[in-house]
């Protein structure tokens, strides 16, 4: 029963035994510390780095250039800001050349609220990464789909990124949802490969023995199936979609939640057959509303679902604000809450066009 | 040395023979007249934009004959800025895959009509995509180094770029990452100062006297050279490479070099009267050593102004790319994922 962060880990593990990763590597990646969530401990391709987060990416891009595979890792997604020419770069390595070259890398970082991270350690990058063309773009609302996403965009041959909404990685898997081979008692999983707390200089992992698992880019997963409304969405705000619609099923309303899992190439398929089912759509994600990831689907669903919807499709984003603020009330006021997700389900199952 | 680190072995005193400087002289000269046929094929309406190297050609032809060209860690990769034509030439590229580019026909080798002439990229010898910001190659290269200190052997990341692409943060970046005690890297970190940033000199934004002195602070070797002279280049390159591929650690030299037709197209691509030519220096040396006459310079010019004229008028019929082949090559072809590799 594994937390994402421990299911990050042993993806890891796997890519490096027997997927040809050779460098993870980053600010405090490397022992001791093994990652400021813990995610690269033990792991023994990790290395730690300056804190310079543009040589990070322009090493994870040359490392790739040379077929290494790589994870480079922003320490908060925050902190990426600074190498956004360099990511546009790596998204154009294959296309400026017209297929002469291409770069396996991915860029792993922590996004989102839910840590009462304040303004630099709570931001979204599904926004600013779906705005580079050239990365393949997964985000993991699960330990399971984290291991099997993570090993997708270790063995692509094209620059990934890898978003880990930070307020899901203690998070614990679900049953029936494990990770094959993965000891089913929490305790046991963490003598084997969780760090003691102290000297960890003789501390060696015991990796248990989990299989390759590939999540396909652009495969979402229909979480709960419904006939009133679709909900999509991704990250921390997708298991809140889904507690929500347990709870509206009380009042009647059945609620499909789709966890979307990879927002480039994005499982519009799925999203579409759903829409004309319910004929009401409902975006959910926490990144500020303005040129949100979400408006581009809902102009999807406009354009392509006009005819089939029976109220205007939403959005719910967070709020077009600078930063999240420190202060509980203020997070809460500025990312999308179980009962904002909630009403809004409620509200859109009963309009009408 | 003051750093007190292992001293560079001294570049050789011994003149280089005739036939090299010949070699030299031959793709200094072809290379000019291939960065004039470009500048006439901007003018002439058959590109958009001109940038590249004239002036540099002293520096950069010893620099491409020195380069172990091949692809992967064994060889050399190369991180380039856009003013290297002559060392492609004496890569042995051939100039009319440049002219292509310039004329962003569909049959361009390097990007297919998608990017301004002098990009280069070539992966079978290890040149990575050339970008038009100038500062990315400095820490993208941190990679391929890491790369071949891994694999061993003699390959080494050679970077380059100009004087006021040393003012952003990704020169600073490149001197410590490769200058890491942890894991030092074999790169051969090169600055062609021209003394130019776009329309600003250098010398009224730089204070540092010498860009090579900012690697001293790194532990750093460190050297500043007359990159208008090919003798010296060639000398100092060879030098500089064989303490990078044999010590494994990072070489800063700087070149003084000239601009001789401005930034770009954007600056008119003129020729501009006070700076030093380094071919006709070059050429004068030549004369004196009687290693070739002036009649013999103007018919080898005048051959290759003739060879690529006429390749001018071949490659304006080249196809250009057609507008429904944008969606090509975003992602490499092959999706390993699905088919479950």
């Amino acid at each position: 029963m594994s937390t994402m962060v421990q299911a990050i880990r042993m993806a890891l593990h796997v890519a490096e035994e027997r997927h040809q990763l050779t460098d993870v590597f980053g600010e405090d990646v490397g022992p001791p510390l093994g990652g400021a969530f813990t995610a690269t401990q033990g792991i023994k391709c990790a290395w730690n780095s300056p804190l310079d987060e543009r040589g990070i990416v322009g090493a994870a891009i040359g490392l790739g250039l040379a077929g290494c595979r790589n994870v480079g890792e922003i320490q908060f997604c925050d902190y990426a800001y600074n190498t956004i020419d360099l990511l546009k770069l790596a998204g154009l390595q294959t296309w400026s050349t017209n297929g002469g070259w291409n770069c396996p890398m991915t860029i792993m970082t922590p996004v989102g609220s839910g840590i009462r991270g304040s303004i630099y350690h709570s931001h979204s990058f599904d926004a600013t990464a779906t705005h580079i063309p050239g990365f393949k773009i997964a985000i993991p609302s699960t330990p399971r789909d984290a291991y099997g996403l993570l090993l997708s965009c270790i063995v692509d041959p094209n620059p990934c990124f890898f978003l880990v909404p930070k307020a899901l990685m203690r998070v614990r898997t679900q049953p029936g949802e494990e990770i094959p081979g993965e000891p089913g008692d929490e305790r046991a999983l963490s003598k084997l490969i969780d760090a003691p707390l102290g000297d960890r200089a003789k501390w060696q992992p015991q990796w248990p023995d989990t299989p390759d698992i590939f999540i396909p880019f652009g495969e979402a997963r229909t979480v709960r199936r419904g006939r009133d409304l679709t909900v999509v969405s991704y990250a921390r705000t997708l298991p809140l979609c889904k507690k929500a619609a347990d709870e509206l099923s009380q009042e009647g309303i059945e609620a499909e939640v789709i966890d979307l899992r990879s927002l480039h190439p994005v499982d519009w398929p799925r999203i579409e057959e759903s829409v004309r089912r319910t004929g009401r759509a409902l975006f959910v994600n926490e990144d500020t509303e303005i040129t949100n990831f979400g408006e581009h689907l809902l102009r999807r669903t406009v354009e392509e679902l006009f005819y089939e919807l029976l109220a205007p499709p939403r959005l719910l984003a967070g709020a077009f604000v600078p930063g999240v603020g420190l202060a509980d009330e203020l997070e809460m006021a500025s990312v999308p809450q179980l009962p904002s997700i909630r009403e809004a389900m409620r509200q859109l199952a009963h309009q009408h066009a | 040395m003051s750093t007190g680190l292992r001293p560079v072995p001294r570049a050789p005193d011994a003149d280089l023979s005739p036939e090299l400087l010949l070699r030299i002289h031959d793709l200094m000269l072809r290379s000019r007249v291939l960065e004039e046929r470009l500048i006439a094929m901007y003018k002439q309406g058959d590109g958009f934009f001109w940038i590249g190297g004239p002036g540099e050609e002293a520096f950069n032809v010893p620099l491409g004959l020195l380069i172990q060209k091949g692809r992967g860690p064994a060889y050399d990769y190369c991180h380039f800025h856009y003013r290297q034509s002559a060392t492609l030439l004496a890569m042995g590229a051939d100039p009319v895959n440049a002219m292509r580019q310039m004329k962003n026909t569909a049959t361009d080798p390097y990007s297919g009509g998608r990017n301004f002439c002098n990009h280069y990229s070539l992966i079978e010898w290890n040149v990575a995509p050339v970008s038009s910001p100038i500062e990315p190659q400095y820490v993208i290269a941190i990679g391929t180094a890491i790369a071949q200190k891994r694999a061993g052997g003699r390959g080494i990341t050679i970077v380059t770029g100009g004087d006021a692409g040393t003012a952003e943060a990704d020169f600073a970046s490149c001197l410590i990452w490769s200058s890491r005690p942890a894991n030092p890297l074999p790169m051969l970190i090169v600055v062609a100062n021209n003394k130019w940033g776009i329309s600003t000199p250098w010398a009224g934004q730089h204070g540092e006297k010498r860009i090579s002195d900012r690697g001293k602070g790194f532990g750093i070797e460190s050297k500043t050279i007359d990159g208008n002279d090919p003798e010296i280049s060639y000398r100092e390159i060879a030098a500089a490479m064989e303490y990078v591929r044999t010590e494994r650690k990072p070489f800063l030299l700087e070149a003084m070099v000239s601009r001789l037709f401005g930034h770009s197209s954007a600056s008119g691509a003129n020729a501009v009267p006070d700076e030093a030519d380094c071919l006709k220096g070059f050429e004068q040396k030549l004369s004196d050593k009687k290693l070739l006459t002036r009649q013999q310079m103007e018919e080898l010019r005048h051959k290759y102004a003739t060879e690529l004229q006429e390749a001018h008028r071949k490659v304006r019929q080249e196809p250009q790319p057609k507008g429904d082949s944008i969606y090509q090559n975003v992602f490499l072809d092959r999706d390993k994922v699905r088919e479950g590799k």
